[in-house]
């Protein structure tokens, strides 16, 4: 029979206060197979401990109750304690007399009633446990990395360095992401290539880094420490491996002008291209819409001119398969389209502004790409309708973003810094010029930020106005934009040369189509879903799937940079060991009883119950059956609720053991 | 084609050029309209400004009146009726409650009533394609800036109509007529609406933007859909040559003078020769 | 315009309604509704103005410079009562009378009398104006108006 061990703690007063403990001792003392009931002031303290362990010695318990705290406290301390004195740690119950009991009532009587009733509960249940031991899962200790910006780089770089192999995947021609492309970065004014390129090149060149750049995530199947990623290597229609990078291709096309990707729209680039000159992998990729040799079989010039023959028209897409443990999503972003074509019916743009009307009104990420000294417009601030050199400056902060109406909601965080950035980038290019900045708030709470921003406006002259634009024109060449100011309560007009929107930041393209593949959540703005906002915010609810960077929400470098590093610890931990640990406490099919309905399967949220087969030694097939995947699934009981034939059930959570639980207190 | 008419006050006031104008020029492309029987002032500026449960009652009576008499669409060519008829519309379908109170207080049954349109949605149901099949008289001399005024497009949530920012619909039906609609900056900005007479500084100043506007994007005439807009434009022009010192000497054609005239009408069939400022000089 | 619409917002929220009432930006405003088309929060500013009209109107403290706007919607409203349709000539008078009344304005008086003449060449002038055949109802419906809940 039974010989299970009760032991009551006091909680100091916490629960003694309230439950009479040495009245419930009693009483539990002669609850059915229950060897011995003790009481102790702080079981969890190393006095308490070593009673149970004492006692499952000298009372040979082959099961324990420990009456206390809830187990998010001290279950992991208990179940410790009994395994150190040689009892399998899931013959443990705890029955929660303080969060559920001694915390919420008054009447002592009464609440010394219901911990003996809570006591019983859990001693019914300590006696239908099974002894389970802990899961262990073979792990395949190398990273995918899904992006190239500098989150993925960051994170990339960090498992490489801790001595494990990375996959790093990026589908533009280049890594380097956003960053790559902008003028200088706030709040120290580094120049962002000179900062960013070290990085990408160590990237490229690491030995344990495997980059498959102009390349995207095409499925993804298996669990943690066992996925397996198939890889799209788009056609470049060039061999990497042949081609010095020599750029000679790109003179000789004679289809020049395309909106350049990198510059959004603000420069041209040929038909065969190297997106910018510190790409990596410096190598060019040919755009198999405008190429006139893909398209119809003409021009070729590029071949001919080519001397190692790199040139290959026709290469093809290539799948490829890759075994990784750990994948860590690092998308970015981009930014609103403030036209009207919007990719949601919520959204609309503004019409107000112009943009897109009026080739002087752009987005700020454009303004970057005019202000970089490797830019289209060599750091040279040109207008992008007659390239004079702008005088009057207007930049608009919110563009988007803080919009329930016809934008988004939400905050995007970086705005005010690289506004009060371009003001000063501005007015160090144009020294005579004049910066006006239309806000709502001024967001400016990182280190250095605030200060930043004073400098902006004490020493670089920028003249901020607290009130939004509410539409502009274009008269004579220059952009009339009129807004106001609250604080003064006055209508303000700028007759600008340039403005500037600062555009809501929003998850890059795809990225839902890449979180189903991935199966792990996201919200309604499409940003990815952390386990926890604030305890684990680069883990997702899927196991061995990690985020980073923009692609979680809005924030800065300095942040993007800090969760990489995060993500890629928690890939440092996930391989540890060569072997992943996990709790036994999942569901569990019998496969004599399952009749194969595979209802569970459909229903399974972590896709973790397979179809399988039952067959005899000489490989006969007897039946079909559901299984579970124990490397995946997440004890979450669903399967149990849906299976008609009762052959689903929970261990540690056992159908017997809830049942024998509500018996034991009717 | 025919339609319910609700004329408002001011077609059969002192913008009667304008009820003119559209009853020949619709007539001509064979398009009915059937004024609506005992339809009463819409409140206009006055009843919203003053009494809210007036400003939904009086639209709400004659939305009943036009279904009472079966009309399933109606025209309002008066874009502040428009859009007051087409308020009281939202208002009382997505309320049961007050469906019955204003149905009791207006002493007939309104229950959402017919569909309502306004000018240009008229021209959009003939079709762009017909309009041009029917033009005699291309107005290739024509530069119009096209004025569509307040109410036309806002509220977008109560009129649902073209673009609240950038609309383009009337210059597509001037285009159809061969006319060369300007790029300009005030398509959308305040005439001053109902101040013509409460407070005219204010109309002279606004209007005064639209008119030297139109005339710096190279607008040889404005066109518009709205009397109270023509009368601020139109009658007050010289008003707003002595307050601007400006001469601007620019006609205003309501858009059914515009396509009257493509077909072959002459000003004087549709009423334009009663406007104050008549092409090239002031009458 | 004395306050504008921000601040106007503002003082409502902080429970201020009796300075917002005696603005007179809510006599200048002239609906043009391009405030609650553009405002990222979906506040219906033109209809808040109207509710402080409504307001204003009834507890008679309307700003003392924009009664003229005031005196010429009482006087269309009542005008309205009368006929079911708006009579011009009738409402011009009445307006300018119960100006005149209270200022005693000579030149406003007269103040666009030309344009009468103007009106009358070009038969935009109606002496006689238009009535609904059933005038009790529209009295009525003002009637009841008037007693409900504002």
């Amino acid at each position: 029979m039974s010989r299970v061990g009760v032991f009551i703690c006091w909680c100091g007063e916490n629960i003694a206060r309230t439950v009479d403990v040495n009245r419930a001792v009693e009483a539990c003392a002669k609850l059915p197979g229950v060897r011995c009931a003790e009481n102790y002031k702080y079981m969890c303290s190393d006095p308490g401990q070593a009673l149970i362990r004492d006692k499952i010695a000298a009372e040979k318990l082959d099961a324990v109750v420990v009456a206390s705290c809830s187990p998010h406290m001290h279950l992991k301390t208990f179940r410790r304690t009994v395994a150190w004195a040689g009892l399998n740690p899931y013959l443990l119950e705890m029955a929660n007399i303080r969060e559920h009991c001694s915390w919420v009532h008054q009447n002592r009587d009464q609440a010394t009633a219901k911990a003996v009733d809570i006591i019983r509960m859990a001693v019914a249940k300590v006696r239908h446990d099974h002894a389970l031991q802990p899961i262990h899962v073979p792990v395949t200790r190398r990273a995918l990395v899904i992006g190239g910006g500098v989150a993925g780089i960051q994170a990339a770089l960090d498992i490489a360095d801790s001595g494990y192999e990375v996959v790093l995947v990026e589908r533009e021609p280049s890594i380097g992401g956003k960053m790559a492309g902008l003028s200088e970065t706030f709040p120290t004014l580094d120049c962002s290539q000179c900062i960013l390129t070290p990085r990408m090149v160590e990237a490229g060149q690491h030995p344990r880094i495997q980059l498959y750049s102009y390349s995207e995530v095409e499925a993804v199947a298996g669990f943690i420490g066992n996925f397996t990623v198939t890889i799209r290597k788009k056609a470049r229609y060039v061999d990497v491996t042949k081609c010095t990078g020599c750029g000679e291709c790109s003179k000789i096309c004679p289809l020049k002008r395309n909106p350049s990707e990198f510059d959004f729209g603000m420069g041209m680039r040929p038909a065969i291209y190297i997106p910018f000159a510190q790409a990596v992998p410096a190598r060019p990729v040919i755009d198999k819409n405008v190429c006139a040799k893909l398209i119809r079989n003409g021009c070729g010039l590029c071949e001919k001119k080519c001397a190692p023959g790199a040139i290959n028209f026709k290469d093809q897409d290539e799948l490829i398969e890759e075994k990784v443990g750990a994948v860590v999503v690092a998308t970015g972003y981009k930014l609103y389209s403030i036209g009207r074509e919007q990719s949601s019916a919520k959204l609309r743009g503004y019409g107000e502004y112009g943009y897109g009307k009026y080739k002087d009104v752009i987005d700020s990420l454009q303004f970057e790409r005019l202000v970089s000294a490797s830019g289209p417009t060599n750091g040279e601030l040109k207008r992008p309708s007659d390239g004079r050199i702008p005088q009057t400056v207007v930049f608009i902060s919110c563009v988007g973003s803080r919009d329930n109406a016809k934008g988004l909601a939400y905050c995007s965080k970086i705005c005010c810094m690289y506004t009060a950035k371009h003001t000063m980038l501005y007015k160090h290019k144009v020294h005579d010029g004049q910066a006006h900045v239309f806000y709502m708030d001024i967001r400016a709470g990182g280190k250095g930020y605030e200060e930043f921003v004073r400098r902006a406006i004490e020493q670089d002259g920028a003249k901020y106005y607290r009130g939004r634009v509410s539409k502009i024109t274009e008269e004579n060449g220059k952009l009339i934009v009129r807004g106001a100011d609250t604080l003064a309560g006055v209508p303000v007009t700028v007759d600008a040369d340039l403005v500037v929107l600062a555009a809501a930041m929003r998850p890059a393209d795809g990225v839902e189509a890449l979180a189903q593949r991935l199966n792990i959540g996201y919200d309604e703005n499409g940003f990815l879903l952390e386990s926890h906002p604030k305890l684990r915010p680069v883990e997702t609810n899927t196991a061995g799937v990690f985020v980073c960077g923009a692609c979680q929400a809005p924030k800065d470098i300095p942040e993007s940079v800090a969760q990489a590093s995060a993500a890629a610890s928690k890939v440092a931990v996930t391989f540890a060991a060569s072997e992943l640990s996990r709790e036994p406490e999942i569901a569990h099919i019998n496969e004599q009883t399952c009749a194969a309905c595979f209802a569970c399967v459909r229903t399974c949220p972590y896709h973790a119950i397979e179809k399988a087969e039952v067959r005899a030694r000489n490989g006969a097939l007897i039946k079909h059956t559901a299984r579970v995947n124990q490397g995946l699934c997440m004890g979450c009981g669903t399967c149990v609720a849906v299976c008609p034939s009762k052959s689903a059930d929970l261990e540690g959570f056992t159908e017997e053991e809830i049942y024998s639980m509500v018996e034991a207190l009717v | 084609m025919n339609f319910g008419y609700y004329p408002g006050c001011a077609l059969h006031g002192s913008s009667n050029d304008y009820e003119q104008s559209l009853r020949v020029c619709l007539t001509a492309l064979g398009v009915g309209l059937k004024e609506i029987d005992e339809w009463v002032c819409c409140g206009a500026t006055a009843a919203h400004s003053l009494n809210h449960k007036l400003a939904v009652a009086l639209p709400a009576r004659n939305l009943a009146l036009a279904h009472a008499q079966g009309f399933a669409e109606m025209l309002a060519p008066c874009p502040m009726c428009s859009m007051q008829l087409l308020r009281a519309q939202q208002a009382v379908e997505h309320d049961p409650q007050l469906r019955t109170e204003i149905s009791s207080m207006v002493e007939a049954k309104v229950d959402g009533g017919p569909r309502v349109l306004n000018l240009i949605q008229i021209f959009d149901r003939i079709g762009l394609d017909a309009l041009k099949a029917a033009v005699q008289q291309p107005l290739k001399d024509l530069k119009p800036a096209c004025y569509y005024g307040c109410l036309l497009v806002r509220p977008p949530t109560v009129v649902e109509f073209d673009d609240a920012e950038q609309p383009q619909s009337m210059e597509a039906v001037m285009m159809a007529l061969g006319a060369k609609p300007v790029a300009w900056n005030y398509k959308t900005e305040c005439c001053g609406a109902g101040m013509t007479m409460a407070s005219p500084e204010t109309v002279l100043e606004l209007s005064g933007r639209i008119l030297a506007n139109a005339a710096a994007h190279g607008a040889n005439c404005l066109v518009v859909a709205c009397p109270m807009c023509h009368v601020n434009l139109d009658m007050r022009q010289a008003a707003i040559e002595e307050h601007t010192g400006k001469k601007f000497g620019l006609p205003v054609y309501y858009l059914t003078d515009a396509v009257g005239m493509a077909l072959g009408l002459s000003t004087r069939e549709l009423g334009a020769d009663r406007h104050f400022v008549v092409a090239g000089k002031e009458a | 315009m004395d306050t504008p619409p921000t601040r106007l917002i503002r003082l409502l929220q902080l429970g201020d309604t009796e300075t917002a009432l005696r603005a007179d930006s809510i006599w200048k405003c002239v609906s043009c509704q391009t405030c609650s088309t553009r405002c990222p929060k979906s506040v219906d500013c033109a209809a808040v103005m109207d509710a402080l009209r409504q307001l204003a109107f009834q507890r008679g403290s309307a700003a003392a410079a924009e009664r003229r706007t005031v005196v010429f919607q009482k006087a269309f409203l009542n005008n309205i009562r009368r006929n079911g349709r708006l009579n011009e000539i009738e409402l011009i008078a009445a307006f300018k009378g119960e100006v005149f009344f209270r200022g005693r304005s000579v030149p406003f008086l007269f103040e666009d009398a030309g344009l009468a003449g103007q009106l009358q060449k070009r038969r935009k002038l109606h002496l006689r104006g238009e009535k609904v055949r059933d005038r009790g109802v529209v009295q009525r419906i003002f009637e009841r108006a008037a007693g409900g809940a504002q």
